[in-house]
């Protein structure tokens, strides 16, 4: 298929191994965190681990929306849908996100209420004006990527009128989330998470463009090379990041110059700047709560702000005890060093939010790669 | 059909313009007056004409096999087929995959009131014309009728029954480590076809539903290689849920060669837009096999012979594998798992 075949390649794959290995100090160890779940995706689906030397580690970041969402959230949204007369539009593997008392929205929608699985923002308009009787809430998640679609949602029921559609805003910032974990004592004091690049977001960076993340590179001398889904533009980014390490370079590069530009889609960054503004603080699940991380919408938007037409108040609830999906995210532990992968926490049943989408690190590792621990303790048996 | 021709109606069902109202379910004359306009000329044939509340039909020496398969589908008709055909092919093929010759169907109707009796006829044409070219006579059946808003327009039962051939022992319990796994053609084109009518979801695409009956594919097959090992429509959930399936069922692991699935382009294409993996959207006209080593080659040129295994390819082997995982080894150059699909496929959001 043209424009995803050649990203695929097996051959060219195999080049770029060769020179990751040359290139690569054999006395040293790299991590790398790829900040976006679409990255610990392609690592896991296409199997990038096998084809790199065992001194580079990949540390996966919090960049899933669906993972990052605290509870609280969910349970704003289940509550939503559980109103009389309201319908609750979200995206695919919001559904399943696991919030207390063992409910989910799926499980909301099987008790009677009325949640619609939506591609793209513009569904949940359509839906609004097909049922003017109902109160049509869309759950709003995710990076910069999906924040335009919502800004032009809002700004579209602004035109049409529509009394009876709002927006549930749950959008989060990526640069907020990179700094704080980077400003974390795990990696600033105690060591406990050793990062030594980023692998950048891609489909963030289309829309936010490379400028941002001079920043980390300049204040944390962090390499950052964003980067594209496909697995040969992971394997191309983690050459280029060996490569500005072992130079002790320490500057934003940009793999993925096919979509992103220095100053991002500027389109998208006003009609973002026209409808959101930021938040004080917001509850992210696994790193607590980080200030300026989040956008609310603006009070000239006030009557498609969900929150404000339903006083929403969001309770704070603490993750299930046996879940790491918070040292995860952070980094600090990877998925097979939680007590209940795999046995209590299956993406069936999913105890913590890594496991739900397929691009939170739980997930991807029990969905492609959990044969490699059981191989690992067939060879250390042996 | 149950249901007693009565003398004195009059005014023809109306299959253009009319709707499937209450009576029609109700065991009286507008029942009766269904089945004799529009049921049995349709499915007209010997076993049927009799009237009765069951079919009577010759016994056969040798084992026979029985299945049985609900159709619900949304929508009812779709490029390459509709909710007739479907309901036909999906029992043949489930007959079909013990090796068996499938002889006989019965088909029950559930039917939502306000159905156009046009939409009923296709449906029901349709159904007619996929046994009569499978030859395989539907012989009894039964028409039950909701309330609107209790039903989506139609569901269908179909049960049939086959004899298995001679020394055929086909099962999913029959992997082996060493085997080969093969399939019959390109895989997800009917749930994409599907899909693109979806709401929602409209989008332009030229893939058609592969729903076919498999039975003939399946006796060129055992004719080339009695020892088929293993036979499996991967229907819902596909070939990855079909393939951890059997290595549950066989105790035994997989190992899939990515480069060697046939998909086609714009299955792969709607797939990477959607966010879905084609491992695990449905088939309705394709089988995998699993035979010897051996076997293999003999095995799928037997199957390229047939028109419904012209795309047939190995695609893998059976290994050895106590925790029964499927692998694949990625067109890219690594591996990873085919895991079992957990609920329904959800798009990604990225």
């Amino acid at each position: 298929m043209k424009y995803i075949d050649e990203f695929r390649t097996g051959d060219v794959a195999r080049i770029i191994a060769d020179k990751i290995i040359s290139e690569s100090d054999p006395g040293r160890t790299y991590h790398f965190m790829e900040f976006c779940g679409g990255h610990t995706h392609a690592i896991a689906r296409f199997g990038i681990v096998d084809l790199l030397p065992g001194n580079i580690r990949m540390i996966h970041g919090p960049g899933c929306p669906v993972c990052v969402l605290p509870i609280g959230r969910v349970e704003n949204a289940i509550q939503l849908a559980q109103m009389p007369q309201s319908i609750l539009c979200c995206y695919g593997d919001v559904l399943r996100i696991p919030a207390s008392n063992g409910m989910s929205l799926l499980k909301a929608k099987a008790q009677g209420a009325d949640v619609r699985m939506i591609y793209s923002s513009a569904d949940a308009i359509d839906i609004a004006r097909q049922n003017p009787q109902h109160q049509v809430v869309f759950f709003a998640i995710g990076f910069e990527t999906t924040t335009p679609p919502t800004a032009i949602a809002i700004k579209q029921a602004q035109q049409l009128g529509l009394k009876n559609f709002s927006v549930f805003c749950n959008h989060v910032l990526t640069p907020s989330a990179i700094s704080h974990i980077l400003q974390s004592p795990e990696v600033r004091q105690l060591g406990l998470v050793a990062i030594d690049g980023f692998i950048g977001p891609a489909h963030v960076s289309v829309v936010i463009g490379s400028q941002p993340y001079d920043y980390f590179a300049e204040e944390f001398q962090k390499p950052v090379v964003i980067a594209g889904f496909e697995p040969l533009d992971v394997m191309q980014a983690i050459l280029m990041l060996i490569r500005q390490v072992n130079s002790k370079r320490a500057v934003v590069e940009n793999e993925f110059t096919r979509a992103v530009l220095p100053q991002g889609n500027t389109k998208a960054q006003s009609l973002v700047a026209d409808v959101f503004e930021l938040r004080r603080t917001f509850e992210w699940r696994g790193l607590g709560v980080v200030p300026y991380s989040a956008l609310r919408i603006k009070s000239c938007y006030a009557d498609f702000d969900a929150e404000q037409r339903f006083q929403i108040s969001t309770p704070v609830i603490a993750d299930n005890k046996a879940c790491e999906c918070g040292a995860i995210l952070r980094g600090v532990k990877q998925p097979q060093d939680c007590k209940i992968f795999g046995s209590v926490c299956t993406p069936d049943n999913p105890v913590g939010s890594c496991m739900v989408s397929s691009e939170g690190a739980c997930a991807a590792h029990y969905r492609y790669g959990r044969f490699r621990q059981h191989r690992a303790a067939i060879a250390v048996n042996q | 059909m149950s249901g007693i021709v009565k003398p004195g109606y009059t005014r023809a069902l109306d299959l253009k313009r009319g709707h499937v109202e209450m009576a029609h379910g109700a065991g009286g004359r507008a029942m009766a007056q269904l089945i004799h306009q529009l049921f049995l000329p349709a499915f007209d044939n010997e076993f049927l004409r009799p009237m009765n509340d069951q079919a009577c039909f010759p016994g056969t020496n040798g084992r026979m096999v029985m299945s049985t398969d609900s159709h619900v589908i949304t929508p009812l008709f779709f490029p390459g087929g509709d909710i007739g055909s479907l309901s036909v092919h999906g029992t043949v093929n489930d007959i079909a995959m013990s090796g068996a010759r499938p002889c006989y169907l019965a088909a029950s109707f559930i039917l939502e009131e306000g159905l156009p009796l046009a939409d009923l006829k296709r449906i029901v044409d349709s159904m007619a014309k996929a046994a009569r070219s499978a030859g395989i006579p539907i012989v009894t059946g039964d028409t039950k009728v909701v309330e609107k808003g209790s039903g989506d327009g139609v569901f269908i039962t179909t049960t049939g029954i086959g004899v298995v051939p001679e020394g055929i022992h086909i099962s999913a319990a029959r992997a082996q480590p060493g085997d080969k796994i093969l399939v019959s053609g390109t895989l997800g084109d009917h749930g994409i076809a599907v899909m693109s009518l979806r709401e929602n979801l409209t989008f332009h695409t030229d893939v058609e539903s592969d729903s076919a009956a498999l039975h003939d594919l399946v006796a060129r097959m055992i004719a080339a290689i009695p020892d088929i090992h293993v036979l499996r429509d991967p229907t819902r959930g596909g070939i990855a849920t079909a393939l951890n399936e059997i290595a549950q069922q066989s105790a035994v692991g997989m190992l899939l060669h990515e480069s060697e699935i046939p998909i086609r382009e714009p299955v792969q294409a709607a797939c990477e837009f959607l966010g879905l993996d084609p491992l695990y959207i449905a088939n309705e006209g394709k089988l995998i096999a699993i035979c010897a080593p051996q076997d293999a080659k003999m095995l799928l040129q037997a199957m390229r012979t047939h028109p419904l295994g012209a795309n047939a390819a190995i695609i893998g082997e059976v290994i050895e594998d106590t925790h029964g995982f499927v692998q694949m080894q990625t067109r890219f150059g690594g591996s990873r798992i085919v895991d079992w699909l957990s609920g329904e496929q959800l798009p990604r959001i990225c």
